[in-house]
């Protein structure tokens, strides 16, 4: 298969670090995860009413996609740019959050608020929300980075005009833990999109 | 009362997550949904809980909020005649 497509641009977050195409754009001091996330948030003037009503995965990915997405010439009303993510952790940490209001059948307030999040595709609905995104999406749980997987459904929607773009990649997050690396897929780009070239890019930083 | 209606804007605050959002911005009188604090149906909700859990006011019908939750003033009113806790 001739590798048409590109690689154009891709992100990480982890480490106290965000980073877009290799290049460090805030550095954190604070090793709390919602701590950092909100001064990466200001520091890189995100502009979304909602985000501080997220848990902690969609907010991780919500910025490691909005670091990516802000830099595209997107259209006020529609972007056909599907979202392919992945991780390990699923939702477990919004869960465990969830599961601690219900077990006490005595204190028993579950918060709307919480269990809205117990899913971890919601975060595909933020972005979407966000960056007028009507298109594909999916998201993948696996034991690891599985970069053919998302190798081959990004090539699959592309070749088959499902989507202009894709966004493709892994954000994962548990108990403080947590790592993100977003990038997008379209026709230009410098980089040929191929296994090898994700996972040098996944291991990048 | 004016106890209550300082400890329902910081428990607001704080459990819809209002970021850059005091004590001080929110009047008594000011529309919590809509042009006001903009909240939404999950906000709702989560005051619904809320109610339930620190003042010991169970609404069986979820619409009866869409009143009650009309300010800090409207639901300081109805907590101060409904409370058991």
């Amino acid at each position: 298969m001739t590798n048409k497509f590109h690689i154009k641009s891709y992100s990480h977050i982890k480490s106290q670090t965000v980073s877009v195409n290799g290049n460090v754009i805030f550095k954190g001091d604070d090793a709390d995860f919602p701590n950092f996330i909100k001064s990466a948030y200001k520091y890189l003037e995100t502009s979304y009413s909602k985000f501080f009503k997220m848990d902690n995965l969609s907010k991780l990915a919500f910025l490691a996609a909005d670091v990516l997405l802000k830099q595209e010439s997107l259209s006020e009303e529609e972007n056909n740019i599907a979202l392919i993510f992945s991780n390990k952790a699923s939702s477990l940490d919004t869960d465990r959050k969830h599961q601690k209001s219900i077990e006490n059948q005595d204190e028993y307030f579950p918060s709307p608020a919480v269990f809205v999040y117990t899913l971890p595709n919601i975060c595909l609905g933020e972005i979407s929300i966000k960056h007028k995104l009507y298109s594909e999406n999916s998201f993948f749980i696996f034991d690891r980075f599985n970069a053919e997987h998302l190798y081959l459904y990004a090539n699959n929607l592309l070749q088959n005009n499902k989507a202009e773009k894709v966004l493709c990649g892994w954000v994962d997050f548990d108990e403080n833990s947590y790592e993100a690396f977003l990038y997008l897929v379209e026709n230009k780009g410098e980089i040929v999109h191929n296994t090898e070239e994700i996972n040098r890019l996944y291991n990048l930083l | 009362m004016s106890e209550l209606k300082e400890e329902l804007k910081a428990k607001i605050i704080e459990q819809l997550n209002l970021e850059d959002v005091s004590v001080e911005e929110i009047a008594d009188d000011d529309a919590l949904f809509g042009d006001g604090l903009g909240l939404d149906s999950i906000d709702a909700l989560e005051l619904i809980v809320m109610l339930d859990k620190d003042y010991g006011i169970r609404l069986s019908d979820p619409k009866e909020g869409r009143k009650i939750f009309e300010s800090v003033q409207v639901m300081a009113d109805y907590i101060e005649a409904n409370r058991t806790k």
